[in-house]
């Protein structure tokens, strides 16, 4: 296991160990943390992690984006325009469920006062 | 206590991620779904950008699933923030300045502007009606923002919402009506890179933009009454 190995091995798999680093973090976030507030912000990082994978799993190499938007495009070096798609379709989802959990959130503050969620009697876990 | 039973789950599931993952390595061709897409989509669709023609084409069905999810999301927050508990008296705005004002309603023209263009040349270029329609909603939030006081007419919203997603489903039905099976394009392909392209598809991203960017609007709208 020398330096050349690590090297290696973080230039191929960067976007890998970012994407999950941002998923295990937004899982200790809503596991651990006590205010509502951060536990949402936890949700949306997961979020960014799972879509970040998506999409470097769908990339090629030296690839560029799937569209013909000039004649000397070649139809080879396209990235997978499948994960592009979905994780389209998945950020305007976050963003719902991002705006719905904030207003749940301020209708809980509203009704007891306070974001923690250890006070709050019926959430307690 | 609470942390450490954390810390345990998130190594098991970091070994149980792992270890999968060498199987996937980065960087290489996988699906064959993606090689076909990418392969026929123009002759298939008329639309030069692939990721549009899988959303609006191949996955049209899935897109109209999507949206629905959006309109259920943007209701449920209408919902829960509408219920009137025992308000107090309203405090009162405090005006803009004029250089803030008159910058924001200088800027709200062209930033609408931007969403239209991004939202009609959703088939050629990157990005389409869900990114044009945030972008409109951006707008609306520098209004909010900017010149207080201003605000979108509920009605006026709810119906271009209502009416984007009929025409939706009213062009998805004709398919249905004309060729034998839902979203099917019934309208003549066109040259591709020219702006009256890909048959339907740029019909459904207009009404889509419409719909995502009164949509959000309208959740910021309720987020900005209620705070």
């Amino acid at each position: 296991m020398d330096i050349s190995t690590v090297v290696n091995f973080l230039t191929n798999y960067v976007y890998y160990i970012g994407c999950f680093g941002l998923i295990l973090i937004g899982l200790y976030i809503i596991l651990v943390k006590s205010n509502l507030i951060k536990v949402i912000i936890g949700l949306s990082i997961l979020d960014t992690g799972v879509n970040l994978f998506l999409i470097s799993i769908g990339y090629i190499k030296k690839g560029t984006a799937p569209i013909f938007s000039k004649s000397g495009i070649e139809a080879k070096n396209m990235v997978d325009p499948v994960p592009q798609a979905l994780v389209l379709t998945a950020i305007v989802i976050g963003v719902a469920v991002l705006a719905l959990a904030l207003s749940l959130a301020i209708r809980l503050y509203q009704h007891y006062g306070t974001l923690n969620l250890r006070k709050i009697r019926e959430q307690k876990w | 206590m609470r942390k450490l039973i954390s810390f345990i789950l998130l190594a098991v599931l970091g070994i149980g991620i792992v270890r999968p993952l060498k199987k996937i390595p980065f960087g290489t061709p996988k699906s064959k779904v993606g090689k076909y897409y990418v392969n026929n989509g123009v002759k298939d669709t008329g639309a030069t950008n692939i990721v549009t023609s899988v959303v609006l084409n191949y996955r049209g069905f899935d897109t109209l699933g999507e949206v629905t999810v959006l309109f259920i999301a943007a209701l449920g927050l209408g919902a829960v923030l509408t219920i009137r508990t025992g308000r107090k008296t309203k405090e009162k705005i405090e005006k803009a300045s004029i250089v803030l004002s008159t910058g924001c309603r200088f800027l709200f023209p062209f930033i609408l502007l931007i969403g239209a263009y991004i939202f009609i040349h959703g088939h050629l270029t990157p990005g389409g009606g869900f990114q044009g329609g945030a972008i409109i909603a951006s707008a609306y939030l520098l209004v909010y923002l900017g010149c207080r006081g201003r605000r979108v007419s509920e009605k006026a919203s709810s119906v271009v919402e209502s009416l984007a997603g009929l025409i939706f489903v009213i062009v998805g039905l004709i398919g249905l009506s004309v060729g034998g099976y839902f979203l099917l394009n019934f309208l003549p392909k066109g040259i591709p890179n020219s702006l009256f392209s890909a048959g339907i598809i740029p019909i459904i991203y207009v009404a889509i933009g419409f719909k995502v960017g009164s949509e959000l609007a309208g959740v910021i709208d309720h987020l900005m009454e209620d705070t």
